[in-house]
């Protein structure tokens, strides 16, 4: 059998993935893939840990993370697409209007 | 043993793809790998005995979340490859790796701590899905109700944001007034 840990490494190692997708990113859209992948990896983390212990709170947990991603994908999108709208593109380096 | 070679097949695949999703230049391959990565996350969930889980996770995500994603690409030249101008990456995958390196360390070493109760303990006798849905309706009502009320502002945000003016372009908004006017003045003579 398996272990919890195999399942909290395997997801450890995925949200890093996404890590390094926000780090490298420059496109927007490419930026909220990286995101949805770690939010992925934290619902496998959570969904693991609740069956190590029988219990249901972590699944619980993952619904309402999946129902803030879906919310959050809706939002951001139309988000972009007045962005592209404005500026013609999604790039990070374009649409930067804040010269810091 | 079958546990064992579903979860390594994966899970590899699933970081295969997902490597994928992150590295890759064009959208739509990463678009597609994500999808795919995220079917096979839905396995890991009923490998780990959470069927309601893995169904809403294809259902929401592989369904719904994508659907919206390949929507939203109509807006967007996904045909194009993405210019992405790199400043430092060999920074980034010292920091990635380090942040792996992390995880694993935490996560693999044996801390689990034993005085941890399950405070709604999985009931027996009853599928996943009943027993997800009398934790739900119950001790989780009320952030369930919120989480209703959440979609919904996020549905509205969504149909202002992107729904308004589709026929009329923000940037071009000016010219097409221009032309507007030209037209106007062209009928007047």
């Amino acid at each position: 059998m398996i272990g919890v840990n195999h399942y909290l490494v395997l997801s450890g190692l995925l949200f890093s993935i996404g890590f390094i997708g926000v780090l490298r990113r420059k496109n927007l859209l490419m930026l909220f893939f990286a995101t949805e992948v770690m939010l992925n990896a934290v619902n496998i983390a959570f969904a693991a840990i609740g069956s190590y212990y029988g219990d249901l709170s972590g699944q619980m947990f993952a619904f309402f993370i999946i129902a803030v991603a879906a919310s959050e994908v809706a939002v951001g999108l139309g988000l972009l697409i007045l962005l592209y709208k404005k500026y013609g593109s999604l790039d990070l380096d374009v649409i930067s209007s804040m010269k810091g | 043993m079958y546990e064992f070679v579903a979860f390594y097949i994966f899970a590899i695949a699933t970081t295969i793809l997902f490597l994928i999703t992150v590295m890759s230049k064009n959208v739509l391959y990463s678009m597609t790998s994500l999808a795919a990565g995220m079917v096979l996350i839905s396995g890991l969930f009923f490998l780990l005995g959470a069927d309601f889980l893995g169904v809403v996770q294809l259902i929401v995500y592989v369904g719904a979340v994508m659907a919206l994603y390949a929507f939203a690409m109509m807006f967007f030249d996904a045909t194009k490859d993405v210019k992405e101008k790199q400043q430092n990456p060999q920074l980034v995958f010292l920091l990635g790796g380090l942040m792996a390196l992390v995880f694993v360390i935490m996560f693999s070493a044996p801390v689990i701590g034993d005085n941890i109760q399950a405070l709604y303990p999985v009931v027996d006798g009853v599928g996943n899905a009943q027993a997800v849905g009398m934790v739900l309706f119950t001790k989780y009502l009320v952030p369930f109700e919120v989480a209703a009320v959440m979609l919904l502002v996020a549905m509205i945000a969504g149909i202002i944001l992107a729904g308004k003016k589709m026929d009329y372009s923000l940037t071009k908004c000016e010219a097409i007034d221009e032309e507007m006017s030209v037209e106007l003045e062209k009928g007047e003579e």
